[in-house]
Order: C-alpha cells, then structure tokens, then sequence
C-alpha cells in the first residue's frame, strides 16, 4: 500500500515537472515539419541545429513520404512540408481550395547518379542510351549494343537494377530519361532503396543503376552523363548539382503557406543561410546555394 | 485413510470465488477458441472492403489475369497486369517443393521409422529449431551467401532469381512438411508393419509397399501445406527472387512475387487509390488461393486420421 502511494505521488510529480518545463518560461514555439523520406535526415539535422540558433523555437520533423507531407500542408495540419517532387497541379488546386496557397523553397539538390560496376569500361551515358536501357519497347539489352565488352558480365546481358514504383527517385528518373510519357520496361530488378542498388550494383558486373549520389561508394563506378551527341558530359557531383549542369538532378523543396509566420520564415531563412546549407551537404545532397563551408 | 475432508455436494453448488473463476475461465477459454473465426472473417471483410472499389472500377478480369504489365504508377498508362507475378510465384514454390519433397520425406521417414530414443527427440527438435529461423534471415542468406554462389557455379549475371528463392523457399517450407508428414507416418498402425514382417519383406519393403500407400493422404497434405506456405512467404522471396517483372524461362531468371509486390509497394500508395485497391485485390487473390490450398490439405489430412 505504502509502495503504491509513493509510486503515485513520483507519477504525479513528474507530471507537474513536465507541465511546468512545457508551460512554464518563455512562450515555445513549435514548428511541425512533415514529408519527404530522402530528405528526413537532413530535416531532423536542421532541427537540432535550429536549437543552438533560436531555443525558443522547436521543429518537429516526420517523415511518410513526399505525398504524406502535401497532403498534410493541403489540411493545413503542418507548417512546412518536405518533398523531392513538385507538388502536383492537383495538389496546389487542392491546397488553395482549402485556403492555403502554398509557397515552394528549393532547399538543396539531389543528384540521382547512374552506377556502374568498376570493372564496366564504360565511362559516360549519354540520356539516350539510358532510355534505349531503361525504357519500354528500348533496344539495348546486351553491353555489346553499345559497343562495350563487360569483363566478367556472362553474356553481355545488361542487369537493369531501378526502384519500387511508388518511390519518388523513380518518378523524377522516369520523367527525366523517359520522358512524361514514357514507362520502364519489364524485367528491371526493382529494389526497396536507394543503398540496395548500390549494393547490387557493386556486386554485379553486368549491372546499371541509378540512385543518390549520397549513396556512392568507392567500390562503384559513377557514370558521366550528357544530353545528346556531340553534347559534353558531366560528372554527378554536389557542385554540378548544385549550378544545374547534371541533367539529372532534382531539386529538394520545402513547401510553406504564402504568408507564413514569422518564425516560420525565419526558420527557412535560417536553412537557405550559409550554417544551414552546410548542413545538407554535410548530408551529402549538394546545397542551393554556393556556400563554403569548413 | 485420508484426512481431507470431502465437500459436499452443496459446496459446489453455492456462489462462491471458485465458481465465479470457473466461469470466468470458461468464458475466456470459449473467446480464445472462436477468436481464430472471428479474425479471419474479420480480416477477409478488410482485405474485400479495399479491394472490391477496385475490382468494380478499374478491373478487367483479361488483363488482370492476363496481362504481364504490372505499371500501376505509370503517368500516361497505369497497367494491373498479375501473370507476370503469379508466374514467379508458382515458379519459386514449385521449384522450392521439388526441393522439400525429398529432402522432407526423407526426413519423415528416417524420424518416423528407424530413430529412436534419443536421435529421434534431438532430430525432431533440430527440424523444429529450422522452422524458427525468422524468413528475413533466409532472405539475407539468399542475397549474401547464395547471390555470390549461384553467380560463380552457373556464370550467370545475376544470382538473385528463381534457383535461389526457390532453395530457400524450399528449405523453409522443409520443417513443416517433416512435421506433417512423419505425423502421417506414425498414424500408420503398427499391425500393417508387422504384418508386412511377417510375411518377410524387409525393412524397405514395408516402408515402400506399405508405411507410403497407407500414409499417402498425410503426405500429400504436408505437400499441400508447404506449397500454401510458399505462396505466402513474403520477405524472404523479396529478397531473393531479384524483384523484377518477368516471366521466367529458365530458373536463372529473376521473378517477382505476388506478396513480395504487396510489400514492397503498399506502404507508399496513397490510400484509396486504384494501385492501393489493386494490391488489395491481389491480396484477396492469395487469400482466396492459400485458403483453398489449406483447407484441402487440413481435409486430406484429417480424412486419413478418421480412415
């Protein structure tokens, strides 16, 4: 009996000293921060960063998906939604049917790499080929269709390694390499995340892959991409993502209300500064902007 | 001789804690024993309730069932196309049972029929301990040992496909089907062991000519129940069958399963969507198909148990 009154009372008091460290002190702010799984990590950096530049605000950050978080800016349920897509013409008619005219913040870019196993002599890919790999109704299927002999690649087959059809790196792939219309072909070994193709990649001579240039490893050989013929090729980097010469970058955006709080923008501000830009690329994303950082 | 005192008959009779408890536990043993019905007609509702939107709107029984072309997200043309995914899945379970049916009958057989004592308990709990092993740790085995294996023995490019599921769908199916199938054996009365003695034939003889016909329904249910578990396996599948779309011509080619697609793609579908109620239709597929699958091998089985 006596150990249940004390058990309680300890209860009790641990609340009233939780209440008090919420309630108590300065008004807290809290920013609800919500979306994209590739940019999850680099949020939750942001937000604890955040803590050292103002205390008296708190970010908190979830991931679910780029779709989860505009839909959670759409019901206006979150302050900033995180996404490595655009959010669709549907979604903004939707956001502003719901009263919340959203406002897009390119906060970073993500270079999507094409991997290659280091044994592969191929160096650079130009768009094109990619789609002849890649594409539905596509003609390359052996190495040798692009003048390549693989060592170690039995038959010459070309191993397509892509991703599972909901994920956004896909989209943005598709888009870029096989056009708004276009579709992958049959066949691809879909794998469930960007490292899984790396590794797969690695180990596997005959492979092509494409995935985060974050996820690249020494053991793999990253490709060269150019637009066309005679164009010249760039190597995915965080400079070349960053100025826009890697045809296959995508932005990463955060999405806010068009006149968001004041301690919300102070907040995006504080990310597009040069202390929160270091940050993503610390992350291994390239940043907006060209900032130096130590 | 005994010093405790008997109850009366009326002590049983009266209100007291030990009749409320007995109640209590009648109750709870009664709710334990139709929970079983109670979720599955629950989870067939759920799993029906999210697919039929979908089975009434976008469904088109040719190229659901007859079409290779499984493009849900496709901008310009979404495709539900299954065969191309029920063929990796019945090919990794045929393939898987080609190699549990020897591997387990033989087992049966050995702990049915000539173990004892000892080597009989140690080897009956070692096929048990194989049937714990979780199926994401088959799966690792399958992309980290076999991957490399399977390219080095056959050179082909890729190790993840139809052979490699296939062995490991077939060792995990193994356990049960020892289980089920040793069961059957020792089902098998013993007069017809001796009886067969008796008239000379051997050791083998018996097992062959007799135990085998006599059991032949009980291992044709373990059968059964190893295949409803290969077209169940998720997660190891995933892992080693190379997820790609294809329909196989040889068993070095990657596959892609039913359930593995399930998994892979649910939890990014926005809910309500016709690529969400089409991975709910193929689950009311595989309901429908390991239901049947189970149902017949639980009759088979317990028609040779009353027989």
């Amino acid at each position: 009996m006596l150990f249940r009154t004390s058990a309680r009372l300890m209860v009790s008091a641990a609340l009233v000293a939780m209440l008090m460290a919420c309630g108590g002190g300065e008004q807290r702010q809290v920013i609800q921060n919500k979306g994209s799984d590739t940019l999850v990590n680099v949020a939750q950096a942001w937000a604890e960063a955040y803590q050292m530049v103002d205390p008296a605000v708190v970010v908190a950050v979830s991931g679910g998906g780029s779709g989860t978080g505009i839909a959670a800016l759409i019901n206006g349920t979150v302050d900033i939604a995180n996404a490595s897509r655009a959010m669709k013409e549907k979604e903004v008619e939707m956001a502003v049917a719901a009263g919340n005219q959203p406002m897009e913040h390119v906060v970073g870019f993500d270079a999507l790499a094409v991997y290659l196993h280091a044994d592969n002599p191929a160096t650079h890919m130009s768009i094109d080929q990619l789609a002849e790999i890649y594409g539905d109704g596509g003609t390359y299927t052996k190495w040798t269709d692009l003048g390549l002999e693989v060592p170690g690649c039995q038959g010459q087959e070309i191993v397509v390694v892509s991703r599972q059809n909901n994920s956004g790196t896909y989209a943005y792939f598709r888009q870029v390499v096989l056009g708004k219309e276009g579709d992958f072909r049959l066949g691809t070994r879909d794998m469930h995340g960007s490292k899984d193709v790396v590794d797969l990649v690695e180990n596997t001579p005959c492979a092509i892959g494409y995935s985060g240039l974050a996820y690249a490893t020494d053991h793999v050989k990253l490709a060269c991409v150019d637009t066309g013929v005679g164009e010249e090729c760039v190597t995915p980097s965080v400079s070349t993502a960053s100025d826009g010469s890697y045809p296959i970058a995508r932005p990463l955006l955060m999405y806010t209300d068009v006149e968001p709080a004041p301690h919300v923008s102070a907040y995006l501000d504080w990310i597009k500064s040069d202390q929160g830009q270091c940050i993503i690329k610390e992350k291994g994303y390239a940043p907006a902007t060209d900032v130096t950082c130590g | 001789m005994t010093k405790e005192k008997v109850p009366a008959r009326q002590d049983f009779d009266q209100l007291n804690r030990d009749w409320f408890i007995d109640k209590a536990v009648q109750v709870l043993v009664f709710l334990g024993g139709i929970s079983a019905i109670v979720f599955i007609i629950g989870i067939f509702v759920f799993i029906s309730r999210e697919g039929l939107g979908f089975i009434f709107e976008d469904f088109s029984f040719t190229e659901f069932f007859g079409s290779p072309n499984w493009r849900p997200t496709s901008e310009s043309n979404p495709t539900y196309g299954i065969l191309a995914l029920v063929a990796g899945t019945a090919s990794v379970t045929g393939l898987a049972m080609l190699v549990a049916i020897p591997f387990s009958l033989g087992a049966a057989i050995y702990i049915a029929e000539f173990a004892s004592g000892k080597k009989r308990e140690f080897l009956k709990v070692t096929v048990e301990l194989l049937a714990a092993i979780p199926s994401v740790v088959w799966g690792f085995i399958g992309l980290a040992i076999m991957n490399p294996i399977i390219i080095q023995t056959f050179n082909v490019p890729v190790g993840l496909n139809v052979l490699n599921a296939g062995v490991i769908l077939g060792l995990m199916a193994a356990p049960i089907m020892t289980s089920i199938a040793e069961d059957a054996l020792k089902a098998v009365p013993d007069r017809y062991r001796e009886a067969a003695e008796a008239m000379g034939a051997t050791r083998w003889q018996v097992i062959y000519k007799v135990v085998l016909p006599a059991a032949k329904n009980g291992l044709l249910g373990a059968v059964l129940l190893g295949v409803g578990r290969g077209f169940g396996e998720t997660m190891a599948v995933l892992m080693a069958t190379g997820h790609s779309i294809n329909i196989p011509t040889s068993v070095f080619d990657s596959v892609r399963a039913l359930t593995a697609t399930i998994a892979a793609e649910l939890g990014e579908t926005a809910v309500g969507s016709p690529h969400y109620e089409a991975l709910f239709t193929i689950g009311i597929f595989l309901f429908v198909i390991t239901f049947i699958i189970n149902l017949s091998a639980d009759l088979i089985v317990r028609g040779v148990r009353k027989g």
